[in-house]
């Protein structure tokens, strides 16, 4: 759950580490995830057709995962905190079974505009998942 | 010209045939980088059931995008959408190019197909950068439009070979007078390739393999170094002639040349003689950054060993380590090292 209480730029620092979020990666949430996306792509919700594609299951869509770093970083910013871009790069996919599990850092912080960028990776057993980065700005 | 020059020389030709035809494909995805495409638009206003539908699955509980009275106390006429849906909105659906009219009819990704044909079947997206002017708010109807931005060079990844293909996309909203407003932009890129492993094509595999760190190489020389971690000892070699210890293990004494040895336990008391911290490129299952150590043991001998309960950028050369065992994957026990006062 998203805390109530929206963090104020005073609250945070430079090198801040977020909290972990370990997401369990199922076939519910990948099938869900790319039919609440809108993308019927095969290879996301027909594991027959996935395997036809090279792959040993499911693997979960870029939207889906867009989705999940946003829950990341607003988990952490609070509900008022305004996103001004997601920047996303995928590497090994997700599968069933797996665990995602997202870290992340402050790596610029600008006091006088309330804005934060966070640098964050999802990493699975595989490796990384996603890494990228997110810029957040903070009530005044 | 032996059978096997001759059977070289085909394979040769073959490769070349295959880059006349990667220029002749090269020449017309080329051709296409700039193009502009027309307006695609959203099958449905900005709605609260989409919106909450993808809040559920996502796990984003979040009032100023499913509570409308929450919403207006925040200064919205509705409900927000969540920035990660801006894609969303314009998608396709079950027919991924089959979209509301007056959409335009072209393909933005119709280099894809130009590609194809040539021996790239595969697909995958890479990157999605987006980014957003203001909030979007439920009632609202949106389009985008796009541009073909780039086509790489072929290129080899561990999926394959192929060329990555980055769109640019506007997004807007719809307004009555005809004033449509920019309300955020998108690069998104993906990969289409040639499959590295076509032969793999139909692996039975139910999910992923997890992947563990690499065991050692064993020897009659190393395997009590080995036995000792497992027991939770480290053990260094002692030449028995002329007490000499030694690390990394070997058969024979650099001091005095003998054959004969034991070993002893070490204190595991340390101190860091050198270190590296590892960044990139991230290989699993390592966690980064990854602190290795060259430490050098009371005793006298140095070993590499993982360091661990490491604060990033505050090892010192010469600080206190203690040893400690870890046990991976459930098939091996590796010393590791950490900072204590002192």
């Amino acid at each position: 759950m998203t805390s109530m209480k929206t963090k104020a730029i005073a609250e945070t620092q430079m090198g801040e580490l977020l909290p972990e979020l370990a997401i369990p990666v199922t076939v519910t949430l990948i099938n869900g995830g790319a039919i609440a996306t809108r993308d019927y792509f095969p290879g996301h919700h027909d594991a027959d057709a996935a395997r036809e594609l090279g792959s040993p299951h499911i693997f979960m869509n870029i939207l889906t995962t867009t989705a999940l770093v946003q829950r990341f970083v607003e988990q952490w910013a609070g509900p008022l905190a305004i996103l001004k871009d997601i920047q996303l790069k995928l590497g090994a996919p997700n599968y069933p079974g797996d665990t995602m599990t997202f870290s992340g850092e402050v790596v610029e912080r600008d006091e006088a505009s309330s804005t934060l960028v966070v640098s964050l990776k999802g990493k699975n057993s595989m490796g990384n998942h996603a890494t990228g980065k997110v810029t957040v700005v903070l009530p005044a | 010209m032996s059978k096997r020059d001759h059977a070289e020389r085909r394979v040769l030709e073959n490769n070349q045939e295959t880059n006349l035809a990667d220029q002749v494909l090269l020449e017309k995805v080329q051709a296409m980088v700039g193009r502009e495409y027309g307006r695609v638009y959203a099958w449905d206003q900005v709605n609260a059931p989409m919106i909450r539908h993808w809040c559920e699955i996502m796990g984003i509980e979040n009032p100023l995008y499913t509570d409308s009275n929450f919403a207006r106390s925040q200064g919205y006429s509705d409900v927000v959408a969540p920035p990660g849906m801006l894609q969303v909105w314009c998608m396709g659906g079950l027919s991924p190019e089959n979209f509301p009219a007056p959409s335009s009819q072209e393909n933005n990704f119709e280099v894809l197909k130009v590609i194809d044909p040539y021996g790239y079947p595969a697909v995958v997206a890479v990157n999605s950068d987006l980014a957003f002017n203001r909030q979007i708010v439920a009632g609202e109807r949106l389009y985008f439009t796009s541009k073909l931005d780039s086509v790489s060079e072929e290129k080899t990844t561990g999926l394959g070979t192929g060329f990555f293909v980055t769109v640019l996309m506007d997004y807007f909203s719809e307004k009555v007078d005809g004033n449509d407003e920019p309300v955020g932009q998108q690069l998104f890129r993906v990969f289409k390739f040639k499959p590295a492993h076509r032969a793999d094509v139909k692996i039975e595999q139910k999910s992923a393999s997890v992947i563990k760190r690499p065991l050692p190489g064993i020897s009659d020389d190393t395997r009590f170094f080995w036995e000792g971690c497992d027991a939770g000892k480290l053990l260094i070699q002692r030449c028995t002639a002329c007490q000499t210890l030694r690390h990394p293990p070997g058969p024979v004494c650099s001091e005095c040349h003998s054959f004969d040895w034991d070993s002893v336990e070490a204190s595991g008391k340390a101190q860091l003689y050198s270190f590296v911290v590892m960044h990139y490129p991230e290989v699993p299952p390592f966690n980064y950054p990854n602190p290795i150590g060259l430490i050098e043991l009371e005793e006298g001998v140095r070993l590499i060993a993982g360091l661990v309960g490491v604060e990033p950028g505050t090892l010192q050369i010469g600080q206190r380590l203690q040893v400690e065992f870890h046990r991976f994957d459930e098939q091996q026990t590796l010393p590791q090292f950490r900072p204590v006062a002192g």
